[in-house]
């Protein structure tokens, strides 16, 4: 029994180890892959930021602005974009940000545009309908898409095809920790105007009348902040697949102590008995 | 020429920020040039040639898409995509206009298909043509 048991537990710890090695080298890949994400996310930031004060720049210059886009409108068909990845073994990262989408989605008449395959994947098992499945690899899509995206969104939300729509997402909040989140696209909010705020310099002069302007920059903000979401998800994927693969290696690690010390125990109660059955022949 | 501050933004990074005696871009509306102490200003952008000079000299790009503004001489372009004349991908340029071309003589496309190739094209043809001003 006890020579069996040795063979047995040295396959098991060689399986182990070539196990650890690839979790290691998942790990270190998902560590530069990391680093790229967030340099992504600081390189487009003061894009999104220069847009965003623009944009609520001329909706609080004009105080009877009106575009279709603030528009609040009583209706229940709400567009979900969804952004997951492509593959799994990255922790919580797919079904955290799918749970909170479908927790949400309920009562309502949800169409959803899934980016990444897994979140493709999930929505057409589960009926949910899909505006398109041309973004099934998260990876590939790039800012161009978003714009597109955006404007073809856009476009839908002025004909009424959707009341409401929402880009969920998963934030990135440090290395350890990401946290699914929802973001309103449109209607866009309207910047509250404070009270003691000093009048604001309405002399800006703007090509076109004002409106036109916002309708102009409007969808290319929504791309924009579509893409900084992408690149937010992008970087907690890697940093999800970095934990659960550390901890991966370090579970294989323990395992593999834990075997050892076994096959060392096994090793050791063989030579105890054939001594035994020496001296007892004898 | 006074010099105004000039900071040039897309969503890959920043491209130029620092001081420029003129700016010239094509808005949606037509060209249009900034001098110094310009007053404030938000115009979207359309696709053309971008010419910066700075320092004395004259840089082309190809600038596609966001918006322009003025703020207290500050002067910020937003666009979605620049590229300096000499960064152009021209063999990747004749390559989408060629595509898009096929696209626009299929009888069969749909409307989408060719509002989207009609984009690609236009375009294709600014990068081409910038990318011929060195």
């Amino acid at each position: 029994m006890a020579g069996v048991s040795t063979k047995e537990i040295k396959n098991r710890i060689r399986s182990m180890e070539s196990t650890k090695q690839i979790t290691k080298a998942m790990e270190m890949v998902a560590a530069s892959k990391l680093r790229r994400a967030q340099a992504q996310i600081a390189a487009s930031r003061p894009y999104f930021e220069i847009l965003r004060s623009t944009i609520e720049d001329i909706t609080r210059s004009n105080r009877d602005f009106s575009s279709p886009y603030l528009k609040k409108r009583e209706g229940n068909k709400v567009l979900y974009i969804v952004i997951a990845g492509d593959r799994g073994l990255a922790g919580g990262y797919n079904s955290n940000v799918l749970k909170t989408v479908y927790s949400q989605i309920e009562g309502k008449e949800a169409t959803v545009l899934p980016i990444g395959k897994k979140a493709v994947d999930s929505f057409k098992s589960k009926g949910i309908p899909v505006l398109t499945d041309s973004y099934a690899e998260a990876a590939g899509v790039g800012i161009g898409d978003c714009f597109s995206i955006a404007k073809q969104v856009s476009r839908a939300f002025l004909d009424g095809q959707y009341d409401e729509v929402y880009v969920a997402y998963t934030n990135f909040v440090s290395m350890l920790s990401q946290s699914p989140d929802f973001m309103k696209l449109l209607p866009l909010e309207k910047p509250e105007v404070k009270e003691n705020e000093p009048p604001c310099r309405c002399d800006t002069l703007y090509e076109h009348p004002a409106e036109e302007v916002f309708a102009a920059i409007v969808p290319e903000y929504l791309g924009g902040v579509l893409y900084g979401a992408l690149c937010e998800s992008r970087a907690s994927e890697q940093a999800a697949r970095r934990s659960a693969m550390d901890s991966a290696t370090q579970n294989a690690d323990e395992m593999i102590a834990d075997l050892s010390l076994k096959f060392n125990r096994a090793r050791q109660a063989a030579i105890t008995q054939e001594i035994t059955e020496i001296v007892a022949g004898s | 020429m006074t010099p105004f501050h000039l900071k040039i933004v897309t969503p890959d990074g920043l491209i130029f920020d620092g001081q420029a005696e003129e700016l010239i871009v094509r808005t949606t509306g037509g060209d249009v040039a900034i001098l110094a102490r310009h007053m404030d200003y938000v115009a979207p952008l359309g696709m053309g040639r971008a010419i910066v000079v700075s320092g004395g000299t004259r840089r082309n790009a190809a600038c596609i898409g966001g918006m322009l503004s003025v703020s207290g001489g500050e002067v910020t372009l937003v666009p979605t995509t620049f590229e300096w004349s000499d960064k152009i991908d021209v063999e990747r340029a004749e390559a989408a206009y060629q595509r898009a071309d096929k696209v626009l003589h299929d009888e069969n496309a749909s409307q989408m298909d060719l509002k989207l190739a009609e984009a690609k094209l236009h375009r294709a043809l600014v990068r081409k043509s910038v990318a011929s001003y060195k």
